[in-house]
């Protein structure tokens, strides 16, 4: 089933690698008019300079737009940080986050006093990348 | 000044043979954008289903290999779990039939009930070496690889669908709520990934909170997979309950709920639940609001119970929401999201002292999945 599906996908494509090549030869040709027309000083070389151009655009955007179809996908994690705190002495550790961590864990002892360390959070830091919304809030 | 009956032939101007051309082909265009328009239109749309589904079907994989790879590190299996894991990501689970609705809720629980021991039994084989928190984190690192499975058979099936019957109708329906079962996927994806690592997720929060206040005191197991500590708080009693961490676990609160009230005989002053909340987009991650009712999710079965024993003694219930996304919410925990937890843990103080008075027994319920909380 998948394999027709491929098949079809490569079919659709190759119509459309088709149609890009024949709007750039004549956005091309409609360009070379516009040259022509301008040595002669005609003023229709407008219209073929306008057309060539849109034609050129629009080719050059749907090649842009299939190849932009062919790209990685990834999975990735964001860093997650353990914090270590001894209540005794509120000596503070922070580090990477590995297996067998969970809040409120006892570890081993503080290396300043006697005390015993304890894994107090473990969270992700989130750089916000999208703007938030600032009028409506 | 152009007359509009010479607009076509200045358009395109000359007798030559490239005006003739171009005349041609926009005449052409005209003629199947009027009777291909729509179907030029379908065929963009099902390109962005296919595009959508690579990904999902990416994602599924990778949420497969990452299930296979914890199962192989933690649980030591002699032969190759991936033949099992294939099998687990395809299991069914049939509601009750709720035509004659009365009773269906203990159906339901009784048949959810025998999914998770099926699960669990199956994990076990599957990771011989596992102790109980890696069996409940390997559990819910496979039910998040069978759910995006499951997300990517069924855009599968409506494209291959839409492509069948060429039904603008089958292909724009999952066209339109595709950026939602995307975002809904990759929420299950980074899930799948804090599961497996046993990291706290973000409906953690609730869970949290109680973690927080029970913390140091003497806690006891109860009905079922739950905690409970007797704690005294502002001068009361409180019986903070949490799911048993730092297994991937939601327990059964309501049990543990109805559990406790019973023992007290029902002379409890009020129940505080706490419970991370889906917020609407616009709305701060990390924000608690107060309100009323059973603040717990999931089906149902164990909102229906704490609402049925609290409505037999009258007892009023309070709720603490934290607010997060879909995403926040089983993605790891993010800071705004921790911060809130302390937050909820003095609005919980305050209203036990605002609506108590001393000497009362309350019950706190902290609601969520205890993954990488203890307690
Ligand atoms: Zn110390």
């Amino acid at each position: 089933m998948r394999k027709a599906a491929e098949v079809s996908t490569r079919r659709f494509s190759s119509i459309i690698l088709i149609v890009i090549i024949v709007v750039l030869a004549l956005s091309l040709a409609a360009l070379y008019q516009a040259y022509e027309l301008f040595v002669l000083n005609d003023p229709n070389m407008g219209y073929y300079l306008l057309i060539g151009i849109i034609g050129l655009a629009l080719s050059t955007y749907m090649l842009f737009q299939t190849r932009r179809q062919i790209r990685k996908f990834t999975l990735k994690s964001p860093p997650i940080v353990t914090t270590i705190i001894c209540p005794e002495c509120n000596f503070k550790n922070i580090r990477n986050f590995e297996r067998g961590d969970y809040i409120l864990k006892e570890l081993g002892q503080c290396t300043k006093c006697k005390g015993k360390m304890m894994i107090s959070a473990i969270y992700r830091e989130v750089k916000e990348k999208v703007k938030e919304e600032k009028v409506f809030t | 000044m152009i007359q509009l009956e010479t607009l076509p032939a200045a358009l395109f101007p000359g007798q030559d043979s490239l005006s003739w051309i171009f005349q041609v082909i926009f005449t052409l265009l005209f003629i199947v954008f009027v009777f291909y328009g729509q179907r030029i239109q379908m065929y963009i749309m099902v390109r962005e289903i296919q595009g959508s589904l690579l990904r999902l079907k990416y994602i599924r994989d990778e949420g497969r290999k990452i299930a296979i790879a914890t199962i192989k590190e933690i649980g030591k299996p002699e032969a190759d779990p991936a033949e099992r894991v294939n099998q687990f990501l395809e299991y069914i689970t049939i509601p009750p039939e709720s035509m004659d609705p009365a009773g269906v809720v203990w159906k339901l629980e009784h048949i959810l009930d025998v999914r998770e021991n099926r699960f669990k039994d199956e994990v076990k084989l599957m990771a011989p070496a596992a102790d109980k928190t890696d069996i409940n984190n390997l559990e819910n690192t496979l039910e998040a690889a069978a759910a995006l499975n499951l997300i990517y058979k069924v855009i599968r099936h409506f494209y291959i669908l839409g492509k069948k019957t060429l039904s603008l109708y089958i292909i724009m329906q999952i066209q339109m709520i595709l950026p939602l079962i995307m975002r809904e996927a990759e929420a299950y994806a980074s899930a799948l990934k804090a599961f497996s690592y046993g990291q706290p997720i973000g409906d953690g929060a609730g869970a949290l909170v109680a973690a927080k206040l029970m913390h140091g005191h003497r806690k006891r197991k109860i009905e079922k997979d739950c905690v409970v500590a007797k704690v005294p708080l502002e001068s009361r009693t409180a019986y903070v309950i949490k799911a048993e961490g730092p297994g991937g676990n939601v327990g059964k609160p309501g049990e543990a709920i109805k559990r406790v009230v019973e023992e007290n005989k029902g002379k409890i002053s009020t129940i505080i639940m706490i419970d991370a909340q889906l917020k609407l987009e616009g709305e701060k991650p990390g924000e608690v609001v107060e309100g009323v009712g059973a603040a717990i999710g999931g089906p149902g079965i164990e909102q229906y119970k704490i609402e049925d024993s609290i409505l037999k003694y009258k007892i009023p219930i309070n709720a603490v929401a934290i607010k997060e996304d879909i995403g926040d919410a089983v993605s790891p925990m993010r800071k705004e999201i921790f911060d809130a937890t302390e937050v909820a843990v003095g609005l919980v103080k305050r209203a036990i002292k605002e609506k108590t008075k001393e000497g009362d027994t309350v019950i706190i319920a902290g609601i969520g999945n205890s993954i990488g909380v203890g307690q």
